[in-house]
């Protein structure tokens, strides 16, 4: 079905509005944590994040075109489409590691822009595709974001967050004789040491065997949840859009072509 | 003694200079015969190069004579147009950088001109054109393979670690601090060739102050020393144009919103 979603300006093909009740197409020990439809939650907890015809153009080639986008905290966004459609470089718009051409994102109601970047990119977390860690230790890695803003974090914090990645007594380790999957952890527990109100994941898992997918699948939507996060996640993957996001928006040539509930989304496409 | 050097050069010695090049022209020639029998064939570019250099080698002198008998003022402009031209040869390792040719100058001037002025105000240098052009245009041009060595190790290391970069800077890293150990490795780029110039002084090479010296009749110790003073400021003057020429970079390599422009092109 063809219907206008408020969340973009142009007409898309959606499943359902972004207000719909929520479906979790697979049980796992989360999906009991998800019972409010979005409206409601929305209404309750505010907008984390909006884009507002949010665009990027390069040498005349429209990478971002006119995204509108709103995520509320504790949700997750997949963002699906094939290669060159425009995913990463949407994802880099949010924390600004690109300068949009057109448009802007409002961060808690707030022009993006007026932020100093050093403090959006701590408000507004991101996990890359590859884990990208500095030479050193764990713990090092994990310090880095506090220590950039002056806040030092004691041991025992960083062994709380390497505990909740599922990484305990890590934080001596050297990077370099970690797994791809215990990297992509320690990532993430290095973006989560910034306390960030948005997380922004790049195809975190694509570099991973099925169970490091899974796990860290099972991770990040506990911690979103526990931290009440909104979250965007790009994945190639429809099943992994499946199993852990609530809404899904398609992506094709920089054009937004569905965004709804995944369910939904995903049986039309 | 580079007054003397260049007396002694210039007023009897031109027919036997002349004559000595020639047996150098005779030699390379000969060398590029040779390897005309294992198919490299040199032959018209080494004739043209050795003709070419002869010939502005010899207009230098020329140059050089006339101006040893200007003004300090006159040396400092020739310093100043070395230093153009040699900014104007290291950008072009910089190229899609912006303000490339300013960063050169800048960098190059900025090292050269710290160390002559050191050189002169403690009386290593004389403060004659005679002393100031030759031992100032070895300065300048160490210089200037200082600048594009480490725009050229800066550009690469950053180019080559863009992820490490982005991924500093998005968490809440200052671009100086994302880009710190790629600072580091393009300032001893630039440091490394002079490091290896004074280790080998005097074991594989003697650099050509101290052969000017030593033909000119100084006492071999103080020519020998004096080459050591040389290189040093060499060295010094080197690492300040390095250090200049990466921080000037390093600050056009972030846009104002601390997004990284110095990377491999490709549309994002």
């Amino acid at each position: 079905m063809t219907i206008k979603d408020h969340n973009t300006r142009d007409e898309v093909q959606v499943v359902a509005p972004l207000d719909a009740p929520q479906f979790r197409p697979f049980t796992t020990n989360v999906v009991a944590q998800r019972p409010a439809p979005l409206s409601a939650r929305r209404l309750r907890l505010g907008i984390a994040l909006e884009t507002r015809n949010l665009s990027r153009a390069v040498a005349g080639k429209v990478l971002v075109n006119d995204f509108n986008v709103l995520l509320i905290p504790g949700e997750v966004l997949a963002v699906v489409g094939p290669s060159g459609a425009g995913k990463s470089s949407f994802l880099r718009l949010l924390n600004r590691l690109d300068e949009p051409t057109g448009g802007t994102v409002l961060l808690d109601g707030q022009d993006y822009r007026q932020l100093a970047p050093r403090e959006l990119r701590r408000r507004v977390g991101m996990v890359m595709q590859t884990a990208f860690l500095f030479p050193g230790t764990v713990a090092a890695n994990i310090a880095f974001g506090p220590r950039q803003r002056g806040t030092p974090i004691s041991s025992e914090q960083i062994e709380a967050l390497l505990q909740r990645v599922g990484l305990p007594s890590y934080g001596d380790r050297d990077v370099n004789n970690l797994s791809g999957g215990e990297a992509q952890r320690v990532s993430l527990a290095r973006t989560l040491a910034n306390s960030p109100e948005v997380l922004l994941l790049d195809e975190p898992t694509s570099a991973l065997d099925d169970a490091s997918e899974r796990a860290i699948e099972t991770l990040v939507l506990s911690i979103v949840h526990e931290r009440q996060m909104a979250c965007v996640m790009i994945t190639h993957d429809m099943a992994q859009a499946a199993r852990i996001a609530d809404r899904t928006m398609v992506v094709e040539a920089g054009h937004i072509v569905a965004i709804g509930p995944t369910e939904e989304v995903l049986h039309v496409h | 003694m580079f007054t003397e050097l260049m007396t002694s050069l210039t007023a009897n010695n031109i027919g036997l200079g002349l004559a000595q090049a020639a047996a150098a022209i005779v030699l390379s020639l000969a060398a590029v015969l040779l390897a005309r029998r294992f198919a490299v064939h040199a032959e018209r570019e080494t004739a043209w190069s050795l003709m070419r250099g002869l010939f502005q080698m010899a207009m230098v002198g020329v140059v050089l004579a006339l101006l040893l008998q200007g003004s300090l003022l006159v040396g400092v402009l020739i310093l100043l147009g070395m230093s153009v031209a040699a900014a104007a040869t290291a950008s072009h390792r910089a190229q899609g950088i912006p303000d490339a040719l300013l960063v050169s100058f800048y960098a190059i001037a900025a090292g050269s001109s710290i160390v002559l002025a050191v050189m002169l105000a403690t009386g290593v240098l004389n403060a004659s054109i005679a002393t100031l052009v030759p031992v100032g245009s070895m300065i300048i041009a160490n210089a200037m393979n200082a600048c594009a060595q480490s725009i050229e190790r800066f550009r690469a290391e950053v180019g080559a670690h863009v992820g490490q970069v982005e991924a500093g800077l998005a968490l809440g890293a200052e671009p100086a601090v994302a880009v710190a150990p790629y600072v580091q490795s393009a300032v001893y780029a630039s440091l490394l060739p002079r490091l290896d110039m004074l280790k080998s002084l005097g074991l594989v090479w003697i650099p050509g102050v101290m052969a000017g010296m030593l033909l000119s009749g100084a006492s071999p110790i103080y020519a020998g020393i004096y080459q050591f003073i040389v290189v040093a400021m060499i060295l010094a003057a080197s690492g300040l144009t390095g250090l200049v020429a990466t921080l000037l970079i390093r600050t056009r390599a972030f846009s104002p919103a601390a997004q990284l422009l110095l990377r491999p092109a490709a549309p994002r």
